[in-house]
């Protein structure tokens, strides 16, 4: 394969290989009774590791999205060695498995590592994956390829030995675009890749965004920090929080309550006095180890001269490629979503073989190479659109084409009480019901992004979902909370809560006539959400309740 | 209190144990202080000179406030014992070593092999830190890095 995405030198490798004995070792101890379980716990999660309802979950680490055919190759075979044939992607990029045992798990760690990949830090309170657009280095609206900056953070926050015990996890997402479509503003730090006025790449720093019980959209603290600082301006941001982000009550615990308790002003000035300091410290990479990283992110071998034109003449086709295709910067090709949202199926998962396909038609049809989203699906980001029929057919044939990228069927969805032992009520069978209500409306209904969380913690993302629904344990009932007029991205808002909630069945009922109100009501091009800011709560507050 | 069971120092250990931040202030003679997740480390920088222990207790793992507190100390040049006591566990070792502690003095006594093994376990390290240990990105530009 091309130069298209980041390779382990002896010393990544050597990291990851390290890891995989000191897990085996962490298991042993545990095993033998030299570790309590509230001594291994933390072990465990900072590889990724969760005892949930009925087994063992392992997080795999996708840093900032992107495989390689090999790698998306493997995640199928461990699907099959050690898991049910299935795995799940996240609303992280990452990919879990939910049915893992405990001694198997360094193994798992051994295959992963045979293919360049870990599960460091993919929970624990401490730097998670770093997310990022799943359109990089695709997307004609980029000012560069925000993955080495991701990178960078990738290598600088793994085993960081001051931050592994940080009051609560830590996210960051590093994006280059205006549009913005990592969600980055709702990320314990987010990063923009920016221009400054002289034309030099720089970083602005949002910090203190998240969802959870208290969501909050991150605040600007630093518009341009210059690339030959980034490293140690995040550390600056790492180590005030570390010092002192709340540890009396883990539900305040994360950066987002600490700046908004400082004020956005007092943590700002925080952060300058540290990165003052830390500037005479000597921890910056030197400018020629980004220039390493970016050089391994470098464009493939376009063709060019290739022709714009489709054959939209089979209509399914037409209906897949308007749903599903988004436009690249490079004539001739195209960036394809692959939907893991089939109707009535659970958002995010794939099967064993499933995943073996997409990686070999990501070696046909896109340089070897995928991105998970952080809406779970994946992502050919360099289609010829001479070849997209063909891939299409291949997709299609082994259940993968459902046409409904952003539409009401493209669910996010946290696993829910089906697996998740913090969960107060399930998600994935809402999902399902929702999908097949709706499904025949989507195409009228257009783009409506619908998140599912199982519990306020909100890993199915609701606060951002233009419509959101909160699962929440009522005197022992599952019950649902609407939400309405949440979104990521440039215009990032916050979805409010409708009133009072629903159970199972009454949940799909009062989202399919809050999409009644929308087409009854909206005007022109508008979509769910424009009508929503148009005509605020009320008309669907009259629907539901009146 | 629990015993130093690890010692990374060739110097004599001081007897007495360390003090606590607030009554260090009043006596201008103690050489040994003991600092608290909540303290503010800075507070001792003006004393440094005088100190040769600073205790950091660890009252449970998973604060991880006397990390910060060991490098803030080191990058100030503080070149005194730095202890991590407390709640001092066989996986957190490396990290303290990484932070600038070079004494142990956990509440439970360690495997000394386990302990061994998790200190020799990664051959090399993604960042800077305290300890004087080359991040891998200095060896992959040594050239640039003059070394």
């Amino acid at each position: 394969m091309g130069d298209l995405m980041y390779k382990y030198d002896t010393y990544d490798q050597a990291m990851v290989d390290a890891r995989v004995e000191e897990f085996r070792d962490q298991v042993r101890r545990r095993l033998a009774g030299h570790l309590t379980e509230d001594q291994f716990k933390p072990l465990r999660l900072m590889n990724g590791l969760y005892l949930q309802l009925h087994a063992y979950m392992l997080r795999v680490a996708v840093p900032y999205g992107t495989l390689s055919g090999a790698q998306m190759h493997a995640l199928g075979d461990i699907a099959d060695k050690y898991d049910r044939g299935y795995g799940h992607f996240t609303t992280r990029q990452n990919i879990q498995y939910n049915w893992i045992k405990l001694d198997e798990a360094p193994d798992i760690l051994a295959d992963l590592a045979k293919v360049e990949m870990h599960a460091i830090q993919t929970s624990g309170n401490c730097i998670r994956n770093t997310s990022s657009d799943q359109y990089a280095g695709a997307a004609a609206d980029e000012v560069t390829d925000p993955r080495p900056y991701a990178e960078l953070i990738r290598q600088w926050s793994t085993f960081h030995p001051e931050f592994c015990y940080l009051p609560r996890k830590f996210k960051i997402a590093v994006i280059a675009s205006e549009t913005d479509r990592a969600a980055m503003r709702l990320h314990d730090i987010g990063v923009q890749i920016v221009r400054g006025e002289g034309g030099e790449l720089g970083a602005a720093f949002y910090v203190g965004g998240g969802m959870g019980r208290t969501p909050m959209i991150g605040p600007l603290i630093k518009a341009f920090v210059p690339l030959d600082q980034f490293i140690t301006y995040a550390e600056a941001c790492l180590r005030v929080y570390n010092r002192h982000g709340r540890r009396d009550n883990k539900y305040k615990a994360r950066i987002k309550i600490l700046v908004h308790e400082l004020g956005k002003e007092e943590y700002t000035r925080q952060v300058e006095a540290e990165f003052a300091h830390l500037l005479s410290q000597n921890i910056e990479p030197p400018t020629a180890e980004l220039e390493r990283i970016k050089a391994q992110f470098a464009d493939p071998a376009f063709e060019t001269g290739l022709s714009e034109e489709l054959d939209r003449s089979d209509p399914d086709f037409a209906l897949w490629v308007d749903n599903n295709c988004v436009t690249h910067k490079v004539p001739g090709y195209i960036a394809v979503t692959i939907s893991l949202k089939p109707i009535g199926g659970i958002p995010g998962d794939a099967s064993a073989d499933q995943m073996r396909l997409m990686a070999a038609l990501a070696a046909q049809y896109s340089f070897d190479e995928l991105r998970v989203t952080h809406a779970q699906n994946i992502v050919l980001a360099h289609v010829r659109k001479d070849q997209l029929y063909a891939l299409w057919q291949a997709l299609d044939e082994a259940g993968l084409g459902t046409a409904n990228l952003d539409l009401v069927g493209d669910i996010i969805a946290c696993p829910g009480l089906d697996y998740c032992s913090l969960a107060n009520a399930r998600s994935i069978p809402v999902a399902q019901k929702i999908g097949q209500r709706l499904a025949a409306k989507e195409q009228q209904i257009g783009e409506l992004k619908l998140k599912i969380s199982g519990c306020i913690n909100a890993c199915g993302h609701h606060h951002a979902g233009h419509i959101g629904i909160l699962g929440v344990d009522r005197k022992g009932t599952e019950n649902y909370q609407l939400l309405l007029g949440g979104c990521e991205g440039a215009d990032t808002s916050l979805g409010q809560i409708t009133g009072p909630g629903f159970d199972e069945d009454g949940i799909v009922d009062a989202v399919e006539k809050a999409t009644e109100v929308y087409l009854s009501t909206r005007e022109g091009n508008e979509r769910f959400l424009d009508t929503y800011r148009r005509i605020g709560m009320a008309p669907f507050k009259e629907a539901l309740y009146g | 209190m629990a015993e130093v069971q690890f010692r990374f120092r060739d110097d004599e250990a001081v007897g007495d144990p360390g003090v606590t931040v607030d009554s260090f202030g009043a006596q201008s003679n103690a050489a040994a202080v003991r600092l608290e997740p909540g303290d503010e480390a800075r507070d001792l920088l003006p004393h440094l000179a005088r100190l040769r222990l600073i205790e950091i207790n660890f009252p449970a793992y998973g604060d991880g406030r006397g990390y910060t507190a060991a490098r803030v100390l080191r990058e100030a040049g503080y070149t005194g014992e730095l202890r991590a006591v407390g709640d001092v566990l066989v996986d957190q070792l490396a990290f303290m070593r990484r932070c600038g502690f070079d004494a142990f003095a956990p509440e439970v006594p360690l495997d000394p092999a386990d302990a061994q093994a998790a200190l020799d376990r990664y051959p090399e390290v993604y960042q800077p830190a305290a300890d004087g240990r080359v991040a891998i990105w200095a060896k992959r530009h040594a050239d640039v890095q003059g070394g």
